[in-house]
């Protein structure tokens, strides 16, 4: 383990990703995720690797498009606004199986929104980022350490996967600061993506990146390939965290920043008697849903606590099957939710049940 | 340190805000007119004007951006920023953002800073990732200096893991800064430390000066 050092999020998670591996990014400026391309800009020449600030976001996944499919790992970030601007790229690098890291750092929306807070983009990252048929892996971290750690693995599964994967993070995150212990580098061998159009040295056929077929029926087999990578993903991959979640009656579900406010409510409702647990999706695509089917029975409600207006409640009422009912706790547009508002309507679905 | 005017500057996340604060509050013991200058061109969140309500208290001024903690994302500075460095009976405390971008907002005010005459103070966090070391931190006074147009004249070690923070990791950070400050010839000022974790009577090169943390009010997430 390392010393621990001082460091606001999204400098943790520009260190974190070079120290994954990644030497490749590209990015354009947006508050609240600014820091992660500066931070990018004044390491990523000393470690020999390459930085641009694009002429815009849609310009940036491009050319993560391109570096992906030569084998690097590279990486993006933004915030919301500037993520629609590059759903386009992100469903071409599905499109061709390129493995990337897209960072977004979530501010109030829709439009230009603001600058605060927010975690809207929920149903964006684990429905509609753009058109086709295809998800990407979607991350949650609630801490700077989290984060760091998470970035690994968003680089590892994005390149076993060869999809792209997201850390959704939100400005409280991005702009906190917190100690952590940072990562030991890792070295990525480039001979582990035999896909990759690096060049062929006279000794292998052409390696072809690309997202357009001209059979249909070509088109579907590759689809139908990726679902059954998507499966494994669901089987495999979803995590969540417990708190105090073994005798709970009431169970908070809320992931990145509401999940610590929603963690002070927990706490606070167990004080006044009131059987509550929770359970933190880390990975909100897959939505951990077999933790929440596995409560379920022994539950008699659900609370979505969340800095968006429900986004999450369907994916909770699917997992559980509508089994009991889903209560939402949320304030959004860029307003931090707090404990005593969490703890209010604790207090509400607890009188309703008993 | 007995200038009109005191500016805190250093890279981001070195603790300007806080010590700036704190530092009004002790200034205000002893002056009548004391006020808080926000010159943060680049910190979206966490900014002086988060503590208004403590500053209104104590009757310090602040005089901050017009659009500080708003959605309106743009670095413009109120005109009441250069009448500071006129008025004579004032007791100014500068809170510069971070990093040399930061302190682009400051070298406009260079000329009218040297002529109230002023202290320009490092912030020193030895946990900070990146300037830990005396050379790094180094390297952050020199862009500093070149973009504000003004020199620095001492060194704060401000060392701390947030709430992590022990004697022992303020006192490390003390010995560094000592080294940075005889390194560029500067004075080792003093030491800041919350409270709580006190090493007053360990401290070998600077003098203690304990302070108070201000929290963003509303974000119950620590």
């Amino acid at each position: 383990m390392q010393e621990k050092v001082l460091m606001k999020g999204n400098e943790a998670l520009a260190e974190a990703a070079i120290r994954a591996g990644c030497r490749c990014f590209f990015g354009y400026p947006i508050t609240p995720q600014t820091e992660i391309a500066a931070y990018m800009a004044k390491r990523m020449p000393k470690v020999g690797g390459a930085y641009l600030q694009a002429e815009s976001e849609i310009a940036a996944i491009n050319m993560v498009y391109g570096a992906a499919a030569s084998g690097a790992r590279a990486m993006t970030s933004s915030s919301s606004p500037g993520i629609s601007l590059k759903a386009e790229g992100i469903s071409y690098l599905a499109g061709s199986d390129l493995p990337a890291v897209i960072i977004n750092i979530v501010r109030g929306g829709p439009g230009l929104g603001g600058i605060q807070p927010a975690q809207s983009d929920y149903n964006q990252v684990t429905r509609g980022l753009a058109h086709g048929d295809f998800h990407v892996i979607a991350f949650a971290p609630n801490s700077i350490q989290e984060m760091c750690d998470l970035i690994f693995d968003a680089f590892d599964l994005a390149d076993t996967y060869r999809m792209p994967a997201m850390i959704l993070g939100d400005g409280m995150l991005g702009q906190m600061m917190e100690p952590v212990a940072l990562p030991e580098p890792h070295e990525v061998s480039a001979s582990a993506k035999p896909w990759a159009a690096n060049g062929t040295k006279g000794a292998r056929e052409h390696n072809i990146i690309n997202s357009l077929y001209i059979e249909a029926s070509e088109l579907e087999d590759k689809v139908l390939a990726r679902y059954e990578r998507y499966r494994v993903i669901e089987e495999k991959e979803a995590r969540h965290e417990e708190f105090m979640l073994d005798d709970a009656e009431i169970v908070v579900v809320a992931y990145g920043a509401s999940s610590r406010i929603s963690r002070n409510a927990v706490v606070a409702a167990r004080e006044k008697g009131i059987k509550v647990g929770m359970i933190r999706p880390i990975t909100l695509w897959p939505f951990p849903k077999k933790a929440l089917a596995d409560k379920a029975p022994s539950a008699k409600a659900f609370l979505s606590v969340e800095l968006s207006m429900g986004q999450m409640v369907d994916d909770i009422r699917l997992a559980i099957s509508c089994s009991k009912p889903v209560y939402l706790a949320s304030r959004t547009g860029g307003v931090i939710i707090t404990p005593d508002e969490i703890l209010a309507k604790l207090v509400e679905i607890d009188g309703g049940i008993k | 340190m007995n200038k009109r005017i005191t500016i805190f500057a250093g890279h981001y996340g070195s603790g300007k805000t806080n010590l700036a604060l704190n530092y009004a509050f002790h200034l205000r013991k002893k002056h009548e007119n004391v006020v808080v200058c926000d010159l943060d061109i680049v910190n979206p969140y966490f900014r002086t004007k988060d503590s208004v309500r403590e500053l209104e208290e104590a009757e310090i001024r602040l005089i901050s951006p017009k659009y500080a903690n708003t959605n309106v994302d743009i670095p413009s500075l109120p005109a009441e920023v250069a009448w500071v460095f006129r008025d004579e009976r004032m007791q100014v405390v500068i809170d510069v953002g971070g990093d040399d971008s930061g302190a682009v907002a400051l070298g406009q005010y260079a000329d009218d800073i040297k002529t109230s005459g002023y202290d320009m103070l490092l912030v020193f966090n030895k946990r900070r990732y990146l300037t830990s070391s005396s050379e790094e931190a180094s390297e952050i006074l020199r862009d500093i200096e070149k973009i504000s147009h003004l020199r620095f004249t001492g060194v704060v070690n401000n060392t701390n893991l947030a709430k992590e923070t022990t004697r022992e990791i303020v006192l490390e950070g003390e010995a560094t800064a000592k080294e940075l400050s005889d390194h560029l010839s500067l004075s080792l000022l003093f030491t800041s430390f919350e409270e709580s974790v006190d090493v007053s009577e360990a401290l070998r090169y600077s003098k203690p000066f304990p302070i108070k943390i201000f929290r963003k009010p509303g974000w119950y997430i620590f």
